[in-house]
């Protein structure tokens, strides 16, 4: 007939007796018994619950002090003078004042933060050019990604380093932290400016172009820095020359995009070298002093700063906690619930015998 | 030469393409060109003049590409399905740099990757297909070119040309039969692949033609031939032949079509008239409907309504876009400029409604569709691989030939079955008789102990060593040489129509017209009776090893109102004997008074092969005198040398004849029902699916078979036949069977649980004592038939075990669009329909009605020609194969060998795909909600911007990598009940049919759930990362860690949801479902390298984002908290569910996991469908019988008798045959003619032999008297084939006197001085309906070319111009 195979007889076509083609592979066929479904609902109830209570304690022992300093004390005049945007040449700097009243221990975290600013819009997203970034000459010198337009050219045609909107928006203001000993005398909280990155991201994914021999300047010439930058790239840290370029740190939090409109980004981690600070920040006066250059204003957006001390999940989450503890009791409920159904109406298996 | 014997698989691929046929296949340019043919010239032996009409040659061509062409046609095809189009429209959409949410990749990849699949599929297909064109056009056939033979390839051959066919050869081409090797120019046959026929077949040609004779006279042959153009009209042929200025008709007697193969002649000559494409068998494979599921049309509304959802989506989000690119985004301008062509919001918005349509388009994802493919072609294969639906006796498998209906065989509500071939074997075998009181072949021995089968050959040498006996006592009595035992069997051996054919000595070959004779013959034949041969005057045969020539003088043919046949024969003393066998109801009145008391003896005897479901004939004899014989010849020869009323003159001189005969004995045949059919039957009724049979058998054959296969039972509450002639009667029919039922609905209310209990415990007394049903049989009828059915008496409700039994005839009126409905909710009121005598036409008219008033599952199931109809109109067809014939397999979805593979395919294949399939897309919709609305929902947090949440190859990957293999394996290999158990508790079957695993609700179930995950999925890491940092400060609420702790609990949720969704994990499962997760990561971390990063580092944005992300502790807290709330909920209301309201599946699976070793059956349900099931097999077991037994079923036509007396020889006689099967297969097409003509009854066929003043009488009363008569309710069946009875149970107080003697009584009714008042216009209705019979058979037998009547045996079929 139509197929010949090797085999013959009444049973050539015979379909093969294996477990697969047979249909009776071994398997595990589990169901869902009240043995199995309570104990793991009261046991959810119990880890979840713990958990809860520890994250809990860990958190009730961070401290934060939140500042927003947008249009606070003498910055108001900062912020009316960043409304215009022909003033934005102008340096303005203000000065913001708090106090600590229970000294901050361990490490110190220094943020600042920035609301209803849009880091997780589409198109700005994607409008930076990695291989730029990762010290291609080629995307610095001659043409930058397209996705960078705008913001990849002057109107010299002159390609834009680091180009893209988001290094062009790329936060500018810059803090100094005192703490004042007394009335009369403060002193600066050093504040460390390194660090705040992923390693991947400072090691990796963004380069300076080879250097070979060249300085930093030399090797960004024939670019333009961003238009709404003070400084060219290769100029950002005038403190650490190897904090420059496209490995400037700063550069490197800012282009790490926010997911949402509100967030903060790393701005320094207390120094603990000094003795004054070995144990966090005690408590005082303190004031910070801001160069005030990003103007908010256009987005209707505020900023701030935050010193916080963490826990191994982060600062003051309050969520995570409650969130499973919450979780908890409403396991527990339902475990509860099932427990009476089960107890009263089941008919687990019992309706065999009806 | 090849001789092409291995016949059906070589022709199978040649129609099967057909299928997928687009207009653009073989004969589209053609049809085109041949739409204008209006007839067909064709001059034989010249090709020029041939040539000028441009007919197709015989080349045919059913691929579809070639190298060239496959590329950019096969291309076109697919897009041409709308799911392809949609994702090249969003491929396009995303090449647009202002649009583009996604990267391009992420629609190419899957789109890529479903179109090679498909175009693989194709080209295979296209492949096979080429290789079967090429092997079918390169067969060799010999063409008469230029007055000598050649051997020219089938491809080469033209219309015109004269070609010449060996035994056993396929014809090449719709040939007009030149001439033959055998005398009168006949050839035979073999049309198994048209129309499924296996008996031969007998075309002859035009006698001027037949004389040609050899090659050389051929040459010189010029007819011309002029004819219609080509239809696919398989027994229809309308020509004429020009020929030496003379014109002779052509017909389908003359034709031999392609794909018929020659038989049992050595070699014949034919013009070809049509070839290729334009042959009938090619025109008949038309392109089949494309079959979809129910659940791919609720897919596709489904789809639509997501599209819709879609859009909506978009237009929320637009409208979100619009009001923040005002109130935010204007101001945000200086950081982010709108891109160039945007001036303003508005058009912002329209831009980003066609982003999220990008980004949200994978609530439809593209793989759905793949997935779907995959596992109904898993499922598929499980058919084709379980060895449980093999059958080794014809070394076939199951098939299953459309991969795309499996989910529908677990919805199957209606089943509609064939019944010759089908439910039987189509195989009669001699097995009990009883001779002079004696009942033989009783040895059936409670044991078990194999009884030993009788061995003929020492005994008789001419003895058929098929044959199968097994009672010694008969072959004694016949070898001690009992009279009554000789002349029983010498009668078997004299009395009937068969042909044999003795090609070398003692090699004898019956040729039988029905398979009952064959099969009484052949028992005469073993026990030492042997037919030999026959002339028109003389049979010839062996008796105890001396043959002895009887001389033959009337042969008294049988018809549907005689019910017996009897021949008049003198033996070589001299005496002459009348042999007379017919059914017991006719035979027994005309004996001889004195043979009460061995009446009554036999009767029992009828009654008891009856209720084995035997079909039983009843044997007499009666010597006759020289003068009876002289006188009754000389009425019979005025009888048949009437004018007017013929065949009524006749009928009354044999009559005369037939009677006060000696009763011999009765014949027991089994009509071998296929294994397991009544097992078959019962479970798939316990499943809640009706089973409707739809035969062209007559009545008494259908009805017996339905008993035998236990469609029919005595346990039913009453059976209606309907067998109306006119639209009135047949209204009037079904209104009354309906009031009737209505009527027993609401009878008893009370006391109903009461005849319930008591029936149930008769039943259950009764299991096991088959023996005993006389005494249980009589008080079990009454409690059981008297069981009232539920009490509201709406047609939906009604629950008695009603049956229903409908004639072809009836039919054509009850499937008139006005009589639809009526007909539609009665038949569907009861429990078994039979219909008979129905046309293949009318079997998917059925199929058709069914299909659109009760928008149900229906599944035809058959074997032959006449099935196809059927079988391409009802949503599965299912074609049994292995049988010869495979028109019925290759218009069949499904494919097995028999009848009761049926269950298993349904049962467990068709339940299991069902649930796997809802299962799948279930989750599949879920998983794919979980997935997409996590955008819309981040959509509010980046000022609608169409960003999306995931990375892109996350996006890519997730549907085709990331979670598609948990899901297709739960869709292949889950099992929620083992086979077995699917089997024993086919109320497991009902979900499927009431379509509760997935529909709207369902559906709307899964995506609230996967709604419900994205809220948690998008909110849970929000809440948590927008505060969270790492431990050296630096916050998570970057967009790339929210991107990957999304994603990651987005797969792990999904996975977890995946194995709360298996049932059944094998090691595929747990392989798949880890080796997802696995992959993830895996891929995850691969793709977040730096390798990849360094290459193309604007693609690869997410470097390191994995490790830095995965290492967080608070990353794996929150993915956990997500877990949990999206799964707690799951599992607590399906704990609930299972615990408060489980299906009987889980009860089944539960017991199953507790291992209690099923003592009884429990449960309700599984009560029920337990007692069902003993109460149905008691049924068979304890069947009582009497009523239906009488099945005089042989021989459909009749007037083969006259052949024989007329002289014709052999093959004369079975081109008769030939010429009344053709006759009867077209007689539904006549059947339609008539209808669409308007005009009244049909009358074609011998069994529509209706009186209309008889049906008129369709009222209570005539139940009534009918009941009266039989004194049981199935009695009057065989009866009353023609008038339209409604039977009335032994509810009614008529019946309820069981002191009836039974049988005595059912050998009444028909005569006619019974007392009722209905039948008082008994003997001339009777009279009017055997004239109109007589009359109908006479008018027919006058238009038929072919004359069997009473022209002298010359050449009888033509009929020369004048």
């Amino acid at each position: 007939m139509g197929k010949t195979k090797n085999k013959s007889g009444p049973l050539a076509r015979r379909p093969d007796n294996s477990a697969f083609k047979q249909q009776r592979l071994p398997a595990w066929s589990p169901m869902l018994t009240a043995n199995t479904v309570l104990p793991f609902f009261y046991l959810l109830a119990v880890i979840c619950m713990l958990l809860g209570v520890w994250l809990l304690l860990l958190v009730q022992s961070t401290q934060e002090i939140k500042l927003d300093y947008t249009d606070l004390g003498n910055c108001n005049e900062c912020f009316d003078l960043r409304r215009n945007v022909s003033n934005a040449a102008q340096t303005c700097s203000c000065r913001v004042e708090f106090s600590i009243d229970k000294s901050l221990k361990g490490d110190v975290f220094f943020y600042y933060g920035l609301k209803n600013f849009h880091q997780n819009l589409r198109r700005y997203m994607d409008s930076r050019d990695d291989g730029q970034t990762l010290g291609r000459i080629k995307n610095l010198k001659k043409n930058p990604s397209s996705y960078c337009a705008p913001f990849d050219k002057d109107n010299d045609g002159v390609p834009i380093a680091p180009c893209g909107a988001i290094a062009n928006s790329m936060f500018n203001d810059s803090f100094t932290l005192n703490y004042h000993l007394s009335s009369s005398r403060s002193v600066p909280v050093p504040l460390l400016r390194t660090g705040l990155t992923w390693y991947t991201d400072k090691n990796v994914k963004f380069r300076n172009p080879r250097a070979d021999n060249l300085t930093l300047a030399e090797v960004f010439e024939g670019t333009r820095p961003p238009l709404y930058w003070q400084k060219p790239v290769y100029s950002l840290d005038p403190h650490d020359p190897n904090n420059n370029g496209f490995i400037n740190e700063d550069l490197i939090v800012w282009m790490r995009e926010a997911a949402f409109p509100n967030f903060k980004k790393l701005y320094g981690i207390l120094n603990r070298a000094d003795p004054i600070f070995e144990k966090g920040l005690p408590k005082g006066n303190y004031t910070i002093d801001i160069s005030y250059n990003f103007p908010v204003q256009h987005f209707q957006g505020r900023k701030g700063v935050v010193l916080t001390t963490l826990t191994w999940f982060g600062g003051q989450n309050h969520f995570l906690p409650i969130a499973y503890l919450v979780t908890s009791s409403l396991i527990l409920l339902a475990a509860v619930v099932l427990t009476v159904a089960w107890w009263k109406f089941g008919k687990d298996g019992k309706n065999m015998k009806e | 030469m090849t001789v092409l014997t291995d016949i059906p698989e070589k022709w199978l691929p040649v129609v099967l393409p057909i299928k997928k046929k687009k207009k653009a296949g073989f004969g589209g340019g053609k049809s085109k060109k041949k739409r204008t043919e209006e007839e067909r010239r064709v001059k034989a032996n010249d090709r020029e003049h041939n040539e000028k009409f441009q007919y197709a040659n015989n080349c045919i061509v059913t691929s579809k590409y070639n190298i060239l062409t496959f590329l950019p046609v096969n291309l076109f095809e697919q897009f041409q399905e709308v799911a392809n189009t949609y994702f090249l429209f969003l491929l396009i959409l995303q090449l647009i740099p202002q649009i583009s949410s996604l990267s391009w990749f992420t629609t190419i990849v899957p789109l890529a990757l479903v179109l090679s699949i498909t175009a693989v599929k194709d080209a295979t297909d296209d492949y096979f297909r080429h290789k079967s064109d090429n092997q079918v056009n390169n067969r060799q056939s010999q063409v008469l070119i230029r007055g000598s033979l050649q051997n020219e390839k089938w491809m080469n051959v033209k219309v015109g040309d004269i070609i010449k066919l060996e035994n056993n050869q396929f014809v090449a081409a719709d040939l007009l039969l030149l001439s033959s090797t055998e005398p009168h120019g006949l050839c035979y046959i073999e049309t198994a692949e048209l129309d499924g026929e296996t008996n031969m077949k007998v075309r002859q040609s035009v006698s001027v033609t037949a004389e040609l004779g050899d090659p050389n006279n051929l040459a010189s042959f010029d007819g011309e031939v002029v004819c219609e153009p080509p239809n696919n009209k398989l027994d229809r042929f309308c020509g004429t032949l020009y020929w030496r200025e003379k014109k002779y008709p052509l017909t389908n007697q003359n034709m031999l079509l392609r794909g018929c193969v020659l038989r049992n002649t050595e070699a014949c000559y034919g013009l070809v008239i049509f070839a290729g494409p334009d042959t009938k068998l090619m025109q008949n494979s038309g392109r089949t409907k494309f079959k979809r599921t129910s659940i791919d049309r609720l897919m596709n509304t489904l789809v639509l309504w997501i599209f819709g959802f879609l859009v909506c989506m978009g237009v929320i989000l637009a409208v979100g876009n619009a009001v923040w690119e005002r109130e935010v985004g204007s101001l945000f301008q200086s950081y982010l400029p709108w891109d160039p062509p945007v001036d303003n919001f508005m058009f912002s918005a329209f831009l980003s409604f066609w982003s999220y349509i990008i980004i949200l388009n994978t609530v439809v994802p593209i793989s759905l569709y793949v997935s779907v493919e995959v596992i109904r072609l898993g499922h598929s294969y499980f058919i084709n691989w379980d060895r449980q639906m093999f059958c080794s006796r014809c070394n076939t498998a199951a098939e299953s030939r459309t991969t795309t209906l499996n989910e529908e065989l677990g919805q199957v509500e209606y089943i509609f079955s064939d019944k010759t071939g089908t439910l039987t074997q189509n195989i009669m075998t001699f097995n009990k008789c009883s001779i002079n009181g004696q009942t033989y072949g009783e040895v059936t021995d409670p044991l078990g102990k194999q009884p030993k089968r009788l061995d003929f050959t020492p005994f008789n040498p001419l003895a058929n060593p098929d044959f199968c006996f097994y009672d010694e006592k008969l072959l004694e009595s016949v070898k001690v040489g009992d009279l009554h035992t000789h002349e029983f069997f010498r009668l078997l051996s004299l009395c009937h129509t068969v042909m044999s054919e003795e090609k070398s000595e003692g090699e004898l070959v019956y040729k039988a017209q029905s398979p009952d004779e064959g099969a009484l013959v052949t028992a005469a034949r073993n026990f030492g009776f042997v037919f030999r041969s026959r002339t028109p005057g003389t049979i010839t045969t062996t008796e105890m090893g001396r043959t002895v020539t009887y001389s033959l003088l009337a042969i008294l043919d049988f018809n549907n109102i005689r019910k017996r046949m009897s021949v008049i024969v003198r033996n070589p003393e001299g005496r002459i004997c009348l042999y007379c066998k017919g059914a017991d109801t006719v035979l027994l009145e005309r004996l001889h008074p004195c043979n009460q008391e061995l009446m009554s003896i036999t009767s029992d005897h009828l009654n008891e092969y009856g209720a084995d479901g035997l079909r039983t004939l009843a044997l007499a004899y009666r010597e006759l005198s020289e003068d009876e014989w002289e006188a009754w010849s000389e009425s019979h020869r005025c009888a048949d040398k009437a004018t007017d009323c013929r065949e009524d003159r006749l009928a009354a001189a044999y009559d005369k004849i037939e009677q006060d005969m000696k009763l011999l004995g009765a014949t027991a045949i089994e009509d071998k029902l296929q294994e397991g059919v009544p097992e078959t039957i019962a479970l798939l009724s316990l499943a809640n699916i009706k089973i409707w049979v739809l035969t062209g058998d007559k009545q008494e054959t259908a009805v017996n078979i339905g008993y035998s296969c236990k469609m029919l039972t005595d346990d039913m509450t009453e059976v209606f036949i309907i067998g109306g002639h006119t639209v009135q009667s047949v209204r009037q029919e079904l209104r009354s069977a309906r009031e009737r039922m209505m009527e027993l609905s609401r009878g008893k209310t009370e006391g109903m649980e009461a005849w319930a209990e008591a029936c149930f415990m008769g039943n259950g007394m009764k299991d096991g004592q088959e023996g005993d049903c006389t005494t249980g049989r009589g008080s079990k009828q009454l409690h059981c038939s008297s069981l009232p059915p539920s009490a509201s008496g709406d047609m939906d409700s009604i629950s008695g075990e009603f049956a229903l039994i409908i004639s072809g005839h009836s039919l054509a009126h009850a499937l008139e669009a006005d009589m639809e409905a009526e007909f539609v909710s009665t038949a569907c009121a009861c429990k078994a329909v039979i219909c008979c005598r129905v046309t293949p036409l009318q079997k998917a008219q059925v199929v058709e009605l069914i299909k659109k008033h009760k928008k149900a599952v229906t599944l035809a199931i058959g074997d032959g020609a006449n099935d196809v109809s059927m079988i391409k109109s009802a949503h599965i067809g299912v074609g049994i194969s292995g049988q010869e014939g495979i028109q019925a397999v290759l218009a069949s979805d499904y494919s097995f060998a028999q009848f009761r593979f049926l269950q298993r395919l349904l049962l467990v294949h068709g339940r299991w795909s069902y649930l796997r399939m809802c299962r799948f897309l279930c989750y599949f919709f879920y998983k794919n909600f979980a997935f997409t609305m996590v955008h819309f929902w981040f959509g509010f947090f980046c000022g609608f911007s169409a960003q999306t949440v995931y990375d892109q190859f996350f996006i890519t990957l997730y549907n085709i990598v990331y979670t598609s293999l948990p899901v297709l394996a739960m869709g292949v290999f889950d099992q929620d009940v083992p086979d077995h158990r699917s089997l024993e508790y086919p109320k497991l079957y009902e979900p499927g049919q009431l379509n509760l695993l997935f529909n709207k609700k369902e559906f709307f179930i899964c995506i609230t759930q996967g709604i419900y995950t994205s809220v948690v999925l998008f909110f849970v890491p929000y809440a948590v990362l927008s505060d969270a940092t790492q431990s050296n400060g630096v916050p998570l609420a970057d967009y790339q860690t929210f991107a990957v702790t999304t994603a990651t609990a987005l797969v792990i949720v999904v996975s977890v949801q995946i194995a709360l969704d298996t049932g059944f994990w094998t090691v595929f499962n747990h392989m798949f479902v880890w080796g997802s997760v696995g992959s993830y990561f895996t891929i995850m971390f691969a793709l977040h390298s730096q390798t990849l990063f360094r290459i193309f580092p604007n693609q690869f944005r997410f470097i390191g984002s994995a490790q830095n992300t995965l290492l967080q502790p608070v990353v794996w807290l929150t993915i956990a908290l997500a877990t949990a709330v999206c799964v707690v909920p799951v599992l607590a209301f399906r704990f609930l569910k299972l615990d408060l309201k489980p299906q009987l599946s889980d009860t089944v699976r539960h017991t199953q996991l507790v291992r209690q070793k099923r003592r009884k059956p429990g449960g309700r349900s599984i009560g029920g469908a337990w007692r069902g099931t003993g109460s149905v097999s008691e049924g068979r077991l304890g069947a009582r019988g009497g009523s239906r037994r009488s099945g005089y079923a042989f021989s459909h036509q009749e007037g083969f008798g006259e052949l024989i007396t007329s002289g014709k020889n052999m093959r004369l006689s079975s081109l008769a045959l030939a010429n009344f099967a053709s006759k009867h297969s077209s007689s539904w097409i006549e059947t339609l003619r008539r209808k669409k003509t308007n005009h009244t009854p049909p009358s074609t066929s011998g069994e529509c032999s209706p009186a209309p003043s008889n049906v008129s009488g369709t009222c209570p009363a005539l139940s009534n008297s009918s009941s009266v008569l039989g004194g049981s309710q199935e009695t009057p069946i065989e009866e009353e084939t023609d008038a339209a009875v409604v039977l009335s149970s032994s509810s009614h107080p008529a019946a309820s006197e069981p002191a009836e003697p039974r049988a005595p009584a059912q050998v009444a009714p028909v005569d006619s001085s019974t007392s009722a008042a209905a039948r008082t216009d008994s003997p001339g209705g009777w009279a009017r309906s055997l004239e109109t019979v007589q009359e109908a058979l006479f008018g027919r037998r006058g238009c038929a070319s072919a004359s069997n009547t009473q022209v002298p045996p010359c050449d009888a079929t033509e009929t020369p111009p004048h």
